[in-house]
């Protein structure tokens, strides 16, 4: 449904130029949910605007079913991005106009006949159900609720494509996973393809088929979100998949942790589960193999596409050549081992 | 005062006041003409200039620098000195150079530039991310200024209307000097020249409720209209 072809996107500023998109190839098929993800900076803001042309690429194709938009005249560009809906991180309603009045506006602008619309746009409100508010000003709305209405005018014109470029960045986050419920709903109720952006991974693991992860302007992995969810490839993956778990080490420990070790301490190491680690009681077995104590600090364990995957902080207590000797055999099971430090 | 001397004061007076009235026809008149005439030619000018921006709708540097240039020395000229140097203009427009009507077209001139600033202005004050949306959903640019930047900047014309009305109030008052009568003219002539205090209180007070109105006037309408 999107192509995305040798895609190159250069800034001037001033003298210099800045590449924002460096040589990026991506393919979106039809009713998928497909979630780019980057920091702030990485480019992928950039990388929306160029699938609606609201930023022209400086080299590439952009193909949106079928049709190659860089061919297309300024009017056939037009009537064609009528087809592609897009919503924003900060909603981009018209204050001077109601609730019923915004999600309106996409059909007032294709001509569409009053009661056409009226009927439409009753429909629309139902779906995102906000019918009660249908006199109300965007002012007097909530986040969450500002972001259904986009999303009933981004629906109003029967797109087939749905571009969401940070959706839910301003949102918290129940309010998110609410909009989230939404975007999957109209997923599948109307086939829709959708591409979004964001930098949280919990937004991509809640609800993205596919993500590709953008860093520098450069897309550095892509895939289904199970397998870059299993076999990061990448640090930059690996980040993004650690972000989700988010595992701090309590404060008083990271006061007693040091470098080096000493008599007295006992290593806190980290482990890192993916979908590559064996699905078997691992821990017990190495407590038991290795004759060791271990103490789990914190834990956080997720499913995403039905892989497995985890993060654990634990501090281990026995002699030092069975401790080195446990991590070996965690690496054998293709567990990630990192020693943060010892504690004394 | 009591009521028996105010009335005593209208009887005396009437030649005083049929003047007064006529005055304030007159600038009125001069105000609303100038401010409307002002409008159909600031907004058009207003819009020109926010979307030939660098990074408006319809980029255009050297168009944006000539207008810009030409509202610039527009702005620049003193009121009093246009009102005389475009006589020949103005005769060429309502056929004489003196008169109420004749004073309209140097206020009308005055009032282009200046309404064109402050709606690029109040456009200005239109968040660049709705224009975006609205060409993300397929709109026109003609569309996109009619239907998103005018309605979403209104409250910020309306308030630019008030301003103009009450600028064109003050410059009224130079009217005089091409015949065109109005307030103003009358507290110069009677209040100032032939020291008439009273005269010129009575100006003054009826210039200042004027003005008020004006400005409570639009203070509504942006009320009305503003929904952000």
């Amino acid at each position: 449904m999107i192509e995305i072809r040798s895609l190159n996107k250069v800034f001037h500023q001033g003298k210099r130029a800045i590449k924002a998109l460096d040589d990026i190839n991506l393919s979106v098929s039809e009713g998928a949910i497909y979630g780019v993800i980057g920091s702030s900076g990485a480019g992928k803001s950039t990388l929306i605007r160029c699938v609606n042309l609201l930023e022209r690429p400086t080299e590439g194709s952009v193909v949106v079913d079928g049709v190659d938009l860089n061919t297309l005249s300024s009017n056939q560009l037009t009537l064609t991005r009528r087809k592609i809906g897009m919503i924003f991180q900060h909603f981009n309603l018209l204050a001077s106009r109601n609730v019923f009045d915004n999600i309106g506006l996409p059909l007032e602008l294709a001509g569409v006949s009053k009661q056409a619309i009226k009927t439409k746009v009753d429909s629309l409100l139902e779906l995102v159900g906000l019918s009660d508010k249908k006199e109300s000003y965007p002012t007097n709305l909530s986040g969450g609720q500002k972001q259904r209405v986009a999303i009933a005018r981004a629906l109003a014109s029967d797109p087939k494509v749905l571009l969401c470029d940070e959706a839910t960045s301003a949102l918290d986050p129940a309010t998110t996973q609410s909009i989230l419920e939404l975007l999957r709903k109209i997923n599948k109720e109307f086939n829709l393809t959708i591409l979004l952006i964001t930098h949280e991974m919990a937004v991509v693991k809640s609800i993205c088929s596919h993500v590709a992860i953008i860093g520098d302007g450069k897309l550095v992995e892509q895939g289904a979100v199970g397998d870059i969810f299993a076999h990061p490839k990448t640090e930059l993956a690996r980040q993004f998949i650690r972000s989700t778990l988010d595992l701090s080490i309590p404060a008083d420990y990271s006061a007693r942790l040091s470098d080096t070790e000493t008599e007295n301490s006992h290593p806190l190491v980290r482990l890192e589960f993916t979908g590559a680690s064996v699905d078997a009681p691992i821990i017990s077995q190495v407590a038991r193999e290795f004759n060791l104590d271990i103490s789990i600090l914190s834990s956080n364990m997720d499913y995403v596409g039905g892989i497995k995957f985890g993060l654990m902080l634990a501090e281990f207590f026995g002699t030092p050549e069975s401790t080195e000797q446990a991590i070996i055999f965690l690496k054998e099971n293709k567990i990630e081992v990192e020693v943060l430090g010892y504690v004394a | 005062m009591s009521l028996d001397m105010l009335l005593e004061w209208w009887v005396n007076n009437d030649r005083l006041i049929d003047l007064l009235i006529t005055a304030l026809g007159q600038t009125l008149a001069m105000v609303a003409i100038a401010g409307l005439i002002g409008f159909i030619f600031g907004i058009p000018l207003g819009v020109l200039l926010h979307l030939t921006k660098e990074t408006g709708l319809l980029a255009n540097k050297a168009t944006n620098k000539v207008l810009g240039t030409l509202i610039n020395i527009g702005r620049s000229i003193p009121f009093i000195i246009l009102l005389v140097a475009i006589i020949p203009f103005t005769r060429i427009i309502v056929g004489s150079s003196i008169g109420t009507a004749a004073a309209i077209v140097p206020l009308t001139i005055a009032a282009i530039p200046f309404i064109a600033r402050l709606v690029e202005g109040a456009l200005l004050e239109v968040p660049a991310g709705l224009v975006e949306a609205a060409q993300a959903m397929g709109a026109k640019p003609r569309q996109i200024i009619l239907k998103v930047l005018l309605p979403e900047a209104l409250p910020g014309i309306i308030n630019s209307a008030t301003i103009t009305l009450v600028t064109l109030v003050g410059y009224s008052a130079m009217a005089g000097t091409v015949g065109g009568g109005g307030l103003g003219d009358v507290g110069i002539r009677y209040g100032y020249q032939r020291f008439d205090a009273v005269v010129m209180m009575i100006t003054i007070v009826i210039l200042v409720v004027l003005v008020q109105a004006i400005q409570s006037l639009g203070d509504y309408l942006v009320k009305r209209v503003d929904h952000r």
